[in-house]
Formats: structure tokens, C-alpha cells, sequence
């Protein structure tokens, strides 16, 4: 209880230092926790994204620019697929399902996408979930119509009903309008998968657009696939990638993804070591704030001790004091966090279509709160040596 | 005057305790090194009690040692020779811990510059006078803040009251532990002449009130004509009287 008070005092008292301080921590203890969830929960989505499909076959290239391009919507597409060569594996008997996909012209910088009926109808982009519509009906495959992710329809202000004009290429340019119009069916629940932030167009359509080149009219961008077993998969990896040389079949994606991650792990290896160096730097500023309030601290010290208090008891405060600090911090700390989590999930989500839950409970949110406030105790050893060491005769009233 | 023999960690039995006088100081020697790197003896006190509701003034002129003096009996130094039992426990060979416990329990002090703690409110001063001894009582701290004018300022911080009113918050503080003994060390060196004499006068009220023994120091004759006990500090102590120690 009196040392409860004599904290409590003590923290008003140095109210400036004990703000700036704990808001340092703060700040260092939203960082290391957002760039460790943010991690976590980026590769173990990512890694589990592949919208319901096993492999992707595309042109000879990166099986990563493949996976980015087809399941993602990142990448430019890194050529076509010939139309015999989609019509090969749709009929290969190990194959379950095989979905083609057409890219190449966007809507004010979102993907329009060309592909078959059959996604929407056959394929559960998570287990158990196919997609649905939340207004109006799927595209005729034969007409000029579209099906809007939930993303992008609420982004471009699309609804039923609305006409549209496609833009040549992934990137947005005004003068590269198409022609064609098209007119908005449907609207897909939202999926959390990147298929929110795709305009969904027949394949037909995308494929004979004008100005694209009438020779490749039959080709796609690339083909999603519904393997039978694994085994498969490594059957089909061998035929095209090891003995074949003119497609890539990128297998298994989460194992693609996970590569990617793994060679991008350096990133986040810097980010938490300067998160590191933050939460070090603000335990350092809780030693520095407390050691130079030290002076006018004697004398309450001194008092204190007059009063009957024991060294170490003082000594405790101030131990407790600066982890009082680091705990206010680190209060304030999973503020700072939402902040900082919210806007990368919304970035994340606007670039990628995925969602990720930065609510979901991570052990960094116990032991980096639990870490930073030892560390700031740790950091109010040294003052708290110096109140031991305070003379009290020396700091009272001047001797007669 | 007789020496009282040593016990274990400088604890008398009860029975011996309750025949003894409150404070008794034997031998009592304490020395500095000053600036020169000589070694000054400042004080050095033969022999010296007071006994329990006894309420004695020291006469001494600044830089006579007294506040050292002071300081010894409430156990903030340490002799360097000697004994000074209080209340049958003998400060000298006390650890410190347990002399912090033995000044929160037995003593109180009140300071020339009262020694408030500006970051608390008067209430919180009186509670912490407490707190390192038999623990807080509110109710008590309360009572003695209304005892010494002051019920009204209950939490005004140390700042906002004059300085008359700094000197009762520090006399209710000096009370609050129920020391059996009070240390004054010029306790009215910082007030006007109306000030200082009802702040003497409540000082000697209010330790005859709660049953404590009080020792004075002061150089001010107006201060020293109020106590009917008043002793020459320059006779209590030796080293004022240029006696090798």
C-alpha cells in the first residue's frame, strides 16, 4: 500500500519524463509486436492461400511468378498457355478439375480476369466454401458481363447492373481504353482470398477483346488445378518441369509460397531487431529519465528514510517504479499496435485481396509486454542503486 | 552514570527496560573527516538520559553538533563509540534495518525546514509518518491534522500552506507513529515570533498529549525561556570543550 503510494506519487511527480518515457515504450512495444504478428500471420496465410487449388500450369518461367500471377493476381503473367495444351491437362486422368484463366487488362488498376463458369459452380476455395453472390447472378459465359469481388466493387462504387469499359494491360492508363462494355451481374460474398479484388469476366471475352492479338484468341494465361492425389502432382512436376521445356506446372503452392517467405525472412529478421533495439533503446530512456531525476529524488529519499523507511524498501520503489513505466507503456503499447496492424491488414488487403486477422491471440502479446517490463526493471537497477546508496544525513536539512 | 550491560543485537528485557530512563546515551562519540582530510571529532557525550514524558531543551549555537547530535539518537548515523539506548534498545549496535524499525516505531523528528514531501498531499505526509512503523492509520492521521488546525487541508500539497501551517503538518507527522519519543531540531528557526510560539506550544501540548518525551534543540533564548528543563549542549558535549576524545 505505501509503496503503491510512494510509486504512485513518484510517477506523478516526474509526470513529463514518466509520459515521454512510457510513450517510447509504447512505440517500441507496438512495433515488435505488429512486425511479429504481422509476420506470423502473413506467412501462415499466404502459405495457405492457393483459393482452392492444388497447382498452377503456365508458361516456361518462375513457378513463383506462376503462383503470384494465378492465385495472387500480383504478377504479370509470364506468357500464354496454348489452348491444346489446356485441353491436355483438363483431360489428364489425373487431373480433378482444371480451371484456365485469361489476364491482361484492369479496371483503374484492379485485374479483370477471364475464366469459365466452373469456378464459382465447382471449386471450394477453402474446404467447404464455394464462392457466392451477395447481389445479382454469375456471368453468361457467352455475354459481356462480370462478377465483381466484394473488394473491388466496393472500392470502384460498382453495382448490378452498372456498365463498365476495360482497360488494356495490368496497369491503368486512360488512353488504353477497350471498346467493349461490359455490365456488372453479380457480386461475390466476400472470400478474404485475392478473388475479392478481381472484376471476374467470361474467358471468351477477355480472350477476343479488341486489340488483343487474334493469333493467341484461344490461349490462356494460365491454368488452375484440382489434382486427384499428390502423387499426381509430383508425376505431373516431372513430366513438365523435368522432361518437358516449354511450361512450368508449380507444385505444391503453399510449398512455393513458403519458399518466398523464406527468402524474404531477412526483411523481417531486420525489422524485429530494430523493434529489438527500439524496446532496448526505451528501456535505456527509463534509466536515463529516473537516473537524472536522481538529484531531486535524494531528498524525498532522505525523508523517507528519516521516517523509518529501509534502504532496499526505497530501493524496491524505484525498481517498481520503472516497471511501472514499462507496464504503462506497454498498456498503451497494444494501442499502438491496432494502429499499426490495422493499417498494414488494410494495405495487405487492398494489394493482395487476403485478410489478415491481427486479433487472433499470439504468444508475442504476453512475453513481449513481460519482456519489456523486466527489461525496463532491469533499467532502474542503476538508479535504485543510487537511492541505496543515499546518505541520509547529508540530504536532509543543512546541518546546524 | 552507570552503564546498563549489553544484550543480544541490543535488545534489554522488559522488566530491565521499564526501570530504565527512555534515552541513555554512554560514551557516545562520532567523528567526520573534513575537507582538510582531518579527522574532527564532533561528538563526543559522556553520559546523557531523558526520561519517558520528560521534556528537555538543548542550548547550543549553530555548528555545535546538535542536528549530529539529533541524528544519533534518532539513528540516521552511527556512532562511531558508544551506546544510546532507547526505549532498552541500543541504537549503537542495531543493524541498520532494524534501527529504521526502531526510529519508525519509538521516534519522532521534526526538522528545522519541517522536511515535507511536496509530491504528497498533508494527509499522505501524516500516513507516511506511520507507515514504517506499526502501519497507517487514517483515521488517527486525520485526527491529528484536526488536532494542530488543520482538519480543513487534509489534502492540500506542502506548497499550498504557509509556512506555520508546514510546521503543524510536520508536528502531526512527528506524532503519528505514537513515539515515545520526540526530536526537535530548531523547530521554529524558520517561523515569525507569533508562529514559532504557538508552533512551541503546540509541539509541547501535543507530545504531553500523546505521552512522548521531548528533546529540543535550539540556539533562539525565546524558544529556550518557554522549557522549564533547558541544558547547555556545550556541557553535554566534549568536543565543545576542547577535551580530547
Amino acid at each position: 500500500m505505501t509503496l503503491l503510494l510512494i510509486i504512485r506519487r513518484s510517477l506523478r511527480q516526474h509526470l513529463l519524463s514518466t509520459f515521454v518515457t512510457a510513450l517510447s515504450i509504447a512505440l517500441a512495444g507496438g512495433l515488435l509486436m505488429s512486425v511479429w504478428v504481422v509476420k506470423e500471420q502473413s506467412q501462415a496465410t499466404f502459405t495457405q492461400v492457393n483459393a482452392g487449388f492444388d497447382a498452377v500450369l503456365g508458361a516456361r518461367g518462375s513457378k513463383l511468378q506462376l503462383v503470384l500471377n494465378a492465385i495472387f493476381h500480383l504478377e504479370a503473367s509470364p506468357g500464354n498457355v496454348a489452348a491444346a495444351d489446356y485441353e491436355f491437362i483438363k483431360r489428364h486422368p489425373a487431373v480433378k478439375l482444371a480451371i484456365p484463366i485469361a489476364v491482361g487488362d484492369n479496371l483503374r488498376g484492379y485485374r479483370i480476369v477471364g475464366t469459365i463458369p466452373e469456378l464459382f459452380t465447382d471449386v471450394e476455395y477453402t474446404p467447404g466454401r464455394k464462392y457466392t453472390l451477395v447481389a445479382g447472378r454469375p456471368f453468361d459465359p457467352a455475354a459481356k458481363e462480370a462478377v465483381l469481388g466484394r473488394f473491388v466493387a466496393d472500392r470502384l462504387g460498382l453495382e448490378v447492373g452498372d456498365i463498365f469499359h476495360p482497360y488494356h494491360g495490368l496497369v491503368f492508363n486512360e488512353r488504353d481504353q477497350h471498346a467493349e462494355t461490359y455490365r456488372v451481374t453479380g457480386i461475390l460474398a466476400p472470400s478474404n482470398t485475392p478473388a475479392d479484388k478481381v472484376i471476374w469476366i467470361p474467358l471468351h471475352g477477355l480472350q477476343t477483346m479488341s486489340g488483343h492479338d487474334p493469333r493467341a484468341a484461344t490461349d490462356v494465361s494460365a491454368v488452375l488445378i484440382q489434382l486427384r492425389s499428390p502423387a499426381a502432382g509430383f508425376m505431373l512436376d516431372l513430366m513438365y518441369n523435368k522432361q518437358g521445356n516449354r511450361l512450368t506446372f508449380a507444385y505444391p503452392i503453399g510449398a512455393i509460397m513458403a519458399d518466398l517467405f523464406q527468402k524474404i525472412s531477412w526483411f523481417d529478421q531486420v525489422l524485429a531487431l530494430v523493434a529489438y533495439l527500439v524496446g532496448l533503446v526505451s528501456a535505456a530512456g527509463v534509466l536515463v529519465a529516473i537516473y537524472n531525476s536522481m538529484s531531486a529524488r535524494r531528498r524525498d529519499i532522505a525523508i523517507l528514510r528519516s521516517l523509518g523507511a529501509h534502504r532496499r524498501t526505497l530501493c524496491g520503489a524505484i525498481v517498481l517504479e520503472a516497471a511501472a513505466i514499462g507496464l504503462l507503456g506497454m498498456l498503451v503499447a497494444f494501442a499502438a499496435y491496432a494502429v499499426i496492424v490495422s493499417v498494414v491488414a488494410a494495405i495487405v488487403r487492398a494489394q493482395t485481396g487476403v485478410l489478415l486477422d491481427p486479433w487472433i491471440f499470439n504468444s508475442v502479446m504476453l512475453w513481449a509486454p513481460a519482456g519489456m517490463v523486466v527489461l525496463c526493471a532491469l533499467g532502474g537497477l542503476i538508479p535504485a542503486w543510487k537511492a541505496y546508496r543515499t546518505d541520509v544525513a547529508d540530504h536532509l536539512a543543512p546541518l546546524s | 552514570m552507570q552503564v546498563c550491560p549489553r544484550f543480544n543485537a541490543g535488545i534489554f528485557p522488559h522488566a530491565l527496560r521499564s526501570a530504565m530512563p527512555l534515552l541513555s546515551i554512554s560514551s557516545l562519540q562520532r567523528s567526520f573527516v573534513s575537507p582538510d582530510g582531518e579527522r574532527r571529532t564532533i561528538v563526543d557525550v559522556p553520559a546523557f538520559s531523558l526520561e519517558a514524558g520528560r521534556q528537555l531543551a538543548l542550548r547550543g549555537e549553530s555548528g555545535s553538533g546538535k542536528t549530529t547530535f539529533l541524528h544519533l539518537v534518532a539513528g540516521i548515523l552511527a556512532p562511531d563509540t558508544g551506546s544510546i539506548l532507547v526505549d532498552g534498545r541500543d541504537m549503537a549496535v542495531l543493524s541498520e534495518p532494524a534501527r529504521d524499525r526502531l526510529r519508525a516505531e519509538t521516534i519522532g523528528y521534526i526538522f528545522q525546514t519541517f522536511n515535507l514531501l511536496q509530491g504528497y498531499s498533508c494527509l499522505e505526509n501524516v500516513l507516511l509518518g506511520m507507515a514504517f512503523g506499526r502501519g497507517t492509520d487514517r483515521s488517527r492521521a486525520t485526527a491529528l491534522l484536526e488536532r494542530v488546525g488543520l482538519g480543513h487541508r487534509l489534502h492540500h500539497r506542502p506548497r499550498q500552506l504557509s509556512t506555520g501551517q508546514q510546521q503543524r503538518v510536520a508536528v502531526a507527522r512527528a506524532l503519528a507513529n505514537h513515539p515515545k519519543l520526540v526530536l526537535a531540531d530548531e523547530p521554529t528557526g524558520n517561523l515569525d515570533h507569533k508562529n514559532a510560539r504557538e508552533s512551541l506550544a503546540l509541539i509541547r501540548d501535543t507530545c504531553r498529549e500523546n505521552g512522548a518525551a521531548l528533546l529540543l534543540v535550539s540556539h533562539d533564548p525565546e524558544v529556550l525561556a518557554a522549557f522549564e528543563e533547558v541544558q547547555d549542549f556545550a556541557t553535554l558535549n566534549r568536543a565543545l570543550q576542547g577535551v580530547a576524545s
